[in-house]
């Protein structure tokens, strides 16, 4: 599994109403990309489009990858709603990518990224038995038995106490190496933790911000944050 | 418990009317007999009462499991496929424009006298809320759910099967509830153009030699069978989304 870069070129309307661009944005191989913006600067729909799912989008412009091979059906997507199914078991929710393409489940395969994610010993809770925190580790361990070189995480932690934000980030940055991954998220902090480079996005440009290289420390982090901030706030004015 | 509970209270608290009306006004029992009169027949006619209770039981059950078995088929065939969708959605609410009460002696006169006529009655009156309800769950499945099944590469036919079946679940059991409390409609109305048997002959028989009370008493015993079924339906629903609980 060789992850590839990913440029993307153009503009996206929704019902005729312009959402962004056009832009171009380039996401390196192999690292994490923050896509950091306000709400309603178009960052959720480009990665909706980065995951194959635009229906009701009007795209113009093109999504290409640097190994020359098309990006659909190479990425999976991982959203803010965990989106378990409430009457299956962890197993079985980890599980469920084979069950709906009529593949034989790799049970030991399930069983060890449950271990990974920490949920070890509750592989038969159902989702209404787990806190919050578990059941995104949960929804992680499926995205991670899909094994696509390119995850598209959509605000994942948004809805976890910040405790558990913190962990379910280390976690997920730990079982990702060598993976791209796009990270988009409105929290400047997760922005300045979590990516390798950092992109700020509003509906007319996406913006490479220039960093020290990705956080080292929580200082680094400090640093990272504070060189984001300014530069949203001097973009803004 | 407490829904129990006040369910008999309100039962008790009509019977008591009922018997107050009685008393008040002076009733004749050839016009409305009281509770107590009525307790009376059930208690001397009970196997009169409790044989002719079954046949239209035995009835009611077959239509519901036939009408169940068919509906929840149609509603995955016609959410699944959209020519299907297309052909029998117009065909089925046009069925829901006719009085299905006057294709009773139609459904007689081809059926018989006997026990299919009056389930094919009765299938008519509960296969649309069953299909329907179920229907209308399988076609709102969360959008997340849809997205996650596209992002896994699932195919269509399992992804029904998974995720859009388990999920309409609900709505299914809002059909099946219905359909145990209209479906003694279909099955009496049956009897009434026709039978030997069941509880709507005897009402019609009893109606015919004056016999009130019986008549009373045999409304009363349908009462008692809607309500079993409906509580049927009820426990079958709680199991069924027990083990299948809503997002």
């Amino acid at each position: 599994m060789k992850a590839p870069a990913i440029s993307l070129q153009g503009a996206a309307r929704i019902g005729g109403e312009r959402i962004f661009g056009p832009l171009g944005l380039f996401i390196p191989a192999g690292g994490w990309t923050s896509l950091l913006g306000a709400s309603g600067s178009g960052k959720s729909t480009l990665l909706r489009l980065l995951a194959g799912l635009s229906e009701g989008i009007d795209f113009q412009g093109s999504i290409s990858c640097d190994d020359g091979l098309p990006l659909p059906g190479r990425t999976i997507l991982m959203q803010q709603s965990d989106l378990l199914l409430p009457w299956a078991s962890v197993i079985a929710n980890v599980t469920i990518g084979a069950k709906l393409r009529g593949e034989r489940p790799d049970m030991a395969r399930a069983g060890e990224l449950i271990r990974e994610v920490g949920l070890a010993g509750l592989e038969h809770r159902r989702p209404g038995e787990l806190s919050g925190g578990q059941r995104q580790r949960v929804a992680l361990a499926r995205t991670l038995a899909e094994d696509r070189p390119v995850v598209l995480l959509d605000e994942p932690f948004s809805a976890l106490d910040p405790h558990t934000r913190r962990q379910m980030q280390d976690l997920t940055r730990r079982l990702m190496e060598a993976r791209t991954v796009v990270l988009v998220t409105h929290d400047l902090i997760e922005a300045a933790r979590m990516g390798d480079s950092v992109v700020v996005m509003s509906p007319e440009k996406a913006d490479r911000v220039p960093l020290p290289p990705a956080p080292a420390s929580e200082d680094r982090t400090a640093d990272r944050a504070s060189l984001l901030m300014r530069h949203v706030v001097s973009g803004a004015a | 418990m407490t829904g129990t509970f006040k369910a008999l209270a309100a039962g008790a608290a009509l019977i008591m009317l009922w018997q107050a009306v009685v008393s008040l006004f002076e009733m004749p029992p050839f016009i409305l007999p009281g509770p107590l009169l009525v307790a009376g027949v059930i208690a001397a006619q009970w196997q009169l009462l409790g044989w002719h209770a079954s046949v239209t039981m035995v009835q009611i059950l077959t239509s519901l499991v036939l009408a169940g078995l068919l509906g929840t088929a149609t509603a995955i065939a016609m959410a699944a496929w959209q020519p299907v969708r297309s052909l029998v959605l117009p065909v089925l609410l046009l069925s829901q424009a006719m009085p299905i009460f006057a294709l009773a002696p139609i459904l007689t006169l081809w059926l018989g006298y006997g026990f299919w006529s009056k389930v094919a009655m009765a299938m008519l009156i509960v296969f649309f809320p069953i299909t329907s309800s179920f229907f209308d769950g399988l076609m709102r499945t969360p959008r997340g759910f849809l997205d996650l099944g596209g992002q896994l590469k699932g195919r269509p036919a399992r992804v029904m099967w998974h995720i859009r079946i388990p999920t309409a679940l609900p709505s299914l059991a809002s059909g099946l509830r219905m359909a145990a409390v209209y479906a003694p409609v279909g099955a009496i109305i049956g009897e009434w153009v026709g039978a030997s048997q069941g509880l709507g002959y005897l009402m019609l028989f009893a109606n015919g030699r004056a016999k009130i009370d019986l008549m009373f008493a045999a409304l009363a015993v349908l009462l008692i069978v809607t309500l079993a079924l409906r509580f049927m339906a009820e426990v079958l629903c709680r199991f069924m989304l027990a083990r299948y609980p809503a997002a």
